[in-house]
């Protein structure tokens, strides 16, 4: 049985602490490593930056699939397809002529909208008759035909994708960012952010955590979990146009029916190696794989692009065989 | 005066499992009931027939609403808080969030609801920010008590409020039960295996078998009646 099922099921849990200070130790190390070595190097810290940014993309994304998990166990293959969507809607938006960032509140609107819309009719009928399982089917197939009905209406074509900050470089201490990287950074760390305060300091997000991990009792006193679920797709949506509207204009990845595919593997990535139950987990991993990568990419010289992906995974593998759990998930066993 | 709660004819089914047939009981304003019985009589199915998180038919009335097509979120809208087997402790919560999660369908102020709670369990005050999961089985229960509280519930359904827990923890959650009725105005429908120690704080008791209604009477009448305690109360 995985070590999530028994956190569900088992009435009183405990925290095993997995020699507490290990984890909380990389990280600071790696924080230093990465602040001495941009003090010491302009490519290291532009490298470091342009990771971060990324980092962030797939931090974002990955709290949206931490989201999910977490209410209802499942993971949402469609996440990335879903953002995709909403880019493409704020494409068509811009292109009718609304400016920018009209255009992206509307786009956040509407993915919430629209996230909340699939839960009601593509999940909840499934997920009431089946199991987990056939609701992660569902998402899948959920995955083709979203991605499938987005190169129908928009033609399976490379779009241009404007960015939302100007190209801009600021120049500190000899090294140039640029205000991508720097606005990216800032916009996924902030959505995250105010989604933390959300679940923290507010009544609707107290109850979606207790609606997570203890649907009944929530229903006992007068939740309505079932709406609740929908809130978190309508949420988990969100995050994810947040996502997609940042990636798109990124010459790398650029705006097509599959553009998150890859990126929504990162988010995977970063997801299991937070721990899956863990929305921090997710936003450190996130950020640690994109800096990792990239540095990787600047430094070792045999890791293409190509084998970015792959290095991700063996990076995922090495954690996992070392700490199952996840960087931040928690191991826990029944009271006696 | 109409009952508080009335059930008349109550069929539950899990599944193929056929778990009550035909239970009809009352509950009167500010009554203490007493749901007894083996296990697998269907007490428990009982309470969730009540709050609907089982699906039942029959006749199910509350303050002269009919409970029927409701779900468990609405039944506690409407005033009647089901404090689940094994508590329904949010664990991962905090003991102030658990607290927080009873007035949920209440907006404004809680300090009042608070104080309150506070007068009953002042422990709770000083280990408001613990993980309710590291609180201990007695500890759990009454906390589960206060959220209960925090619902400002006119019917408080218990399902065995004493399992698992020492004698004297058992004591003092009765008497605060007793308590609450007294000074909150609440009515409750107890569910116990323990007959002999809620037969001596209710005040009318029902024995079920097998999904059905078996006996009734005062809690007293019940208590004193050697042939009754003997071949349904087993002590």
């Amino acid at each position: 049985m995985a070590v999530s099922q028994l956190t569900r099921t088992l009435p009183t849990t405990v925290r095993i602490k997995w020699t507490g200070w290990v984890v909380p130790a990389i990280l600071a190390g790696g924080c230093i490593f990465l602040v001495v070595g941009s003090i010491q190097s302009a490519l290291f810290a532009q490298q470091t930056v342009s990771g971060l940014a990324n980092g962030g993309i797939y931090a974002s994304l990955a709290v949206a699939l931490v989201l999910i998990y977490r209410a209802t166990e499942v993971i949402n293959f469609a996440q990335g397809a879903l953002a995709t969507f909403t880019t493409f809607v704020a494409w068509q938006l811009l292109q009718w002529g609304l400016p920018y960032w009209p255009t992206f509140v509307l786009t956040l609107l509407i993915a919430f909208a629209f996230g909340a819309t699939v839960e009601l009719v593509a999940i909840r009928p499934v997920e009431r008759r089946g199991n987990v399982l056939t609701v992660v089917i569902a998402s899948i197939g959920l995955l083709i035909l979203v991605e499938g009905a987005v190169g129908w209406i928009w033609k399976p074509t490379v779009r241009f994708m404007p960015s939302p900050f100007p190209l801009h470089f600021w120049n500190v201490g000899g090294v140039a960012f640029s205000s991508q990287d720097i606005g990216t950074i800032g916009v996924s760390i902030a959505s995250v952010v105010v989604l933390w305060a959300f679940f923290r300091f507010t009544k609707l997000g107290l109850a979606m955590r207790a609606a997570a991990v203890r649907p009944h009792a929530a229903r006992l006193v007068g939740v309505r979990v079932s709406w609740l679920l929908s809130l978190g797709w309508g949420l988990a949506a969100t995050l994810g146009a947040i996502a997609g509207l940042l990636v798109a204009p990124n010459p790398s990845v650029q705006l097509s029916p599959s553009m998150m595919d890859g990126i929504l593997i990162y988010a995977f990535a970063a997801a299991v190696l937070g721990g899956l139950e863990s929305s921090i987990g997710a936003v450190v991993a996130g950020l640690a794989i994109g800096v990792v990568l990239s540095l990787l990419g600047s430094y070792v010289s045999w890791v293409t692009p190509q084998l970015q992906l792959p290095a991700a995974f063996v990076l995922m593998l090495i954690v996992l065989l070392v700490k199952p759990s996840g960087l931040f998930g928690r191991t826990t066993v029944r009271k006696v | 005066m109409a009952p508080l709660l009335a059930l008349r004819d109550v069929d539950a089914r899990y599944g193929p499992i056929h778990a009550l047939h035909g239970v009809t009981l009352t509950v009167g304003e500010g009554e203490i009931v007493a749901l007894l019985g083996a296990n697998g009589a269907g007490k428990t199915t009982t309470l969730r027939a009540i709050s609907g998180t089982v699906r039942r038919t029959g006749m199910l009335e509350f303050a002269g609403r009919p409970l029927g097509r409701r779900g468990p979120e609405s039944v506690a809208r409407l005033g009647i808080a089901h404090v689940p087997e094994g508590r329904g402790t949010f664990s991962e919560l905090t003991v102030w969030e658990n607290l927080r999660l009873g007035a949920y369908v209440r907006r404004g102020s809680l300090k009042a609801d608070t104080a309150r709670v506070l007068q009953y369990f002042p422990w709770i005050e000083a280990r408001r920010n613990q993980q309710a999961g590291t609180l201990s089985g007695g500890e759990q229960q009454m906390l589960a008590l206060a959220r209960a509280v925090m619902q400002r519930p006119k019917l408080l359904l218990l399902d065995e409020p004493s399992l698992g827990l020492a004698p004297l923890v058992v004591a003092e959650i009765f008497r605060i039960v007793q308590e609450l009725v007294k000074r909150e105005g609440a009515t409750v429908l107890l569910v116990e295996q323990n007959a002999r120690s809620s037969l001596a704080v209710s005040d009318r008791a029902y024995v079920l078998e097998v999904g059905r209604v078996a006996v009734e009477g005062s809690s007293d009448e019940l208590a004193e009646n050697e042939d009754i305690r003997r071949s349904y109360l087993g002590y």
